[in-house]
């Protein structure tokens, strides 16, 4: 039972090459690529700019209460920033749960775990492959929403100079690069809720359960950050992290909002991965 | 592969209590229980993937507890019916795992899909296959290992006769090649046919752990006889120095009476000297269903009945060099 019992010499013959993360994160994705569950995430990260875009075309009003609400018919490059400001409500905890919500039960559900867990990979490896490819999924999903909001708006409303939070003009290969940055900062709370996902999935064994359970999580922390006597809350709440980016669109810069979101969401992050971790590598395989 | 006091409780359950086992080098092991006796529960434990609450096991000597997955180093199987994904083909499903092993395991894939006569099913997807077609593709993936020990829990459950054949072939096969097989059933057909090794587990403990001939043996020298006269015939037996447990025959009809082979001529003598005709004289070998059952099913008692004969038994054949008791342990 004790490690003092396994002489060490016995560990040293069985060192090899062997298979790592990367080789479960490949066949993470390539199973993801296999499921229908992974293009209606894509496909609502690709449809719902289109939807704005159509609504924007076939009525004359705007939402002239955000912030970039006013240009929207100004510019292509305001198109995915207004996107983002009304997909942190639903849409993103959606796509991300989608698959982090899942990706662990799946393997419960279709009884897999045991078929993986006898060959000669390491818990802590499949843990890793699986948290890296729900991760990426989420970050690949926010990029094929920015890419075609800026892309089909762009078409439409050509690629102007942009207006800034701070009321200056930006030109559109400058703006370009500030919505990429405004994207990588948008993925640090979505790190937050795929770890809240990944820890339901883990522990509930059930992918309806861990997918409802963060959008319920999500939801949650929407309500408190409107309730006014939980004012002293919002600044630690993961939805709010959803506004820093905004920072970046102004000038000069505003980092300390990209620098909350950060710690913030590393805070929810950390502790759900970590715990998701330790269950998955502690726990007893009994089903499938 | 060794398993010691192997020890998992589950609440108030104890679903595996103080478990041996020993699979030496070429065995064929059998083991044997009921549903709910604790096979597939000790398999998991064998393979690492449910810790135990005492005890350990060691396969090639090391501990899965200790050295994680590469414990399994050399060992392959599944536990239950083998689980694949749905969505993707044989083959790819081959492919995920091949990966997972590493070590040139990708290499092997073509010849494991046709050992076990997959090839042209291979590019269907998974969710498609029958369950022999689960059960072969399972045993497919073990062969990716390219194992020594192959632990396989109840491979022919739930096919049809054709497909338990060709799986009773199969593992012929491989243990021919010179592979050590785990194999947990409860068809007993299957294993008297494959295994040179049984356990025997009922309530989470072992009843019997052996040799299959030798717990074949310990119920040799039960005979049954019917006679002219039964009565008589009992008594004159009852005389008789070498016999003994003289009773009415469980059958309903003629007697029943241990004894030595050599013993059984002066019986018949002595009743064709009392003028009784003997109609019937016939051995009573128990099958190992009928041995699987008094021991899952008769409680704790019945065992050491089985034990008793098997030292004189097998002490009268004098053919084994070690002791009847050293490879028959009968725990109670």
């Amino acid at each position: 039972m004790s490690a003092a019992t396994a002489p060490a010499a016995r560990r040293v013959t069985g060192s090899r090459g062997g298979p790592g993360v990367g080789t479960v994160y490949r066949w993470e994705l390539r199973k993801l690529r296999a499921q229908k569950r992974t293009y209606l995430g894509l496909g609502a990260a690709a449809a719902v700019p289109l939807i704005f875009i159509t609504a924007l075309l076939t009525g004359s009003g705007g939402p002239d209460d955000v912030p970039f609400g006013r240009y929207v018919r100004e510019t292509g490059l305001a198109i995915p920033l207004v996107g983002l400001l009304f997909s942190s409500v639903w849409l993103f905890p959606l796509i991300t749960s989608l698959v982090a919500g899942d990706i662990v039960s799946s393997e419960d559900n279709h009884g897999t775990l045991k078929t993986i867990l006898t060959r000669s990979t390491e818990r802590w490896q499949i843990f890793a492959g699986k948290l890296l490819a729900a991760l990426s999924y989420a970050f690949v999903a926010l990029a094929v929403f920015v890419l075609v909001g800026l892309g089909v708006g762009g078409l439409i409303w050509g690629f102007d100079p942009l207006t800034t939070l701070s009321g200056t003009q930006v030109s559109a290969g400058r703006g370009s690069v500030l919505i990429g940055a405004a994207t990588l900062a948008y993925f640090l709370p979505m790190v937050g809720i795929a770890g809240i996902a990944i820890l339901l999935s883990t522990v509930t064994r059930n992918s309806a359960a861990a997918i409802v359970g963060t959008l319920i999580a999500s939801f949650v922390m929407q309500l408190l950050g409107v309730i006014n006597a939980l004012e002293w809350l919002r600044p630690y709440l993961l939805s709010m992290q959803f506004d820093a980016w905004q920072g970046l669109l102004r000038e000069p810069a505003d980092w300390a909002p990209i620098v909350r979101a950060a710690w913030v969401s590393a805070l929810y992050a950390v502790p759900a991965i970590g715990w998701a971790f330790v269950s998955f590598v502690r726990r007893d395989v009994a089903g499938g | 592969m060794q398993a010691r006091g192997l020890v998992k409780r589950y609440g108030r359950i104890t679903a595996v209590d103080h478990v041996d086992l020993t699979v030496s080098r070429g065995d064929v092991y059998g083991y044997l229980g009921p549903n709910g006796a604790g096979k597939t529960t000790s398999l998991r434990m064998l393979l690492g993937l449910i810790g135990p609450d005492g005890g350990s096991a060691q396969l090639f000597g090391r501990d899965p507890l200790v050295e994680g997955v590469r414990a399994l180093d050399g060992v392959a199987g599944f536990v239950e019916a083998p689980r694949f994904y749905p969505y993707l083909s044989g083959r790819r499903n081959l492919e995920l795992v091949a990966a997972l092993d590493g070590d040139g395991a990708a290499g092997r894939i073509d010849a494991a899909l046709d050992t076990v006569d997959l090839a042209d099913r291979a590019r269907d997807k998974v969710g498609g296959y029958s369950h022999g077609m689960r059960q072969r593709l399972g045993i497919a993936g073990a062969l990716l290992r390219d194992p020594r020990l192959l632990l396989l829990d109840e491979p022919a459950t739930g096919l049809d006769p054709a497909g338990m054949r060709d799986m009773r072939r199969l593992v012929h096969r491989l243990a021919a090649q010179g592979m050590t097989v785990l194999l947990s059933s409860h068809l007993m057909a299957e294993v008297e046919e494959l295994c040179n090794r049984v356990a025997i587990v009922s309530d989470g403990r072992v009843r019997y752990e052996g040799s299959l001939h030798e717990l074949l043996e310990t119920t040799a020298g039960r005979y049954e006889l019917r006679t002219t006269d039964d009565a008589r015939a009992s008594e004159i037996a009852g005389g008789l120095a070498g016999l003994s447990a003289v009773a009415p025959a469980p059958t309903g009809s003629g007697i029943a009476f241990s004894a030595a082979e050599q013993v059984v001529p002066v019986l018949s003598l002595a009743l064709a000297e009392a003028g009784i005709g003997i109609s019937a004289l016939v051995p009573r070998t128990a099958t190992l269903e009928e041995l699987f059952f008094r021991m899952t099913e008769g409680g704790e008692a019945r065992p050491a009945e089985i034990a008793a004969p098997d030292e004189t038994a097998a002490a009268d054949a004098g053919d084994t060099s070690t002791s009847p008791a050293e490879h028959a342990q009968v725990r109670t």
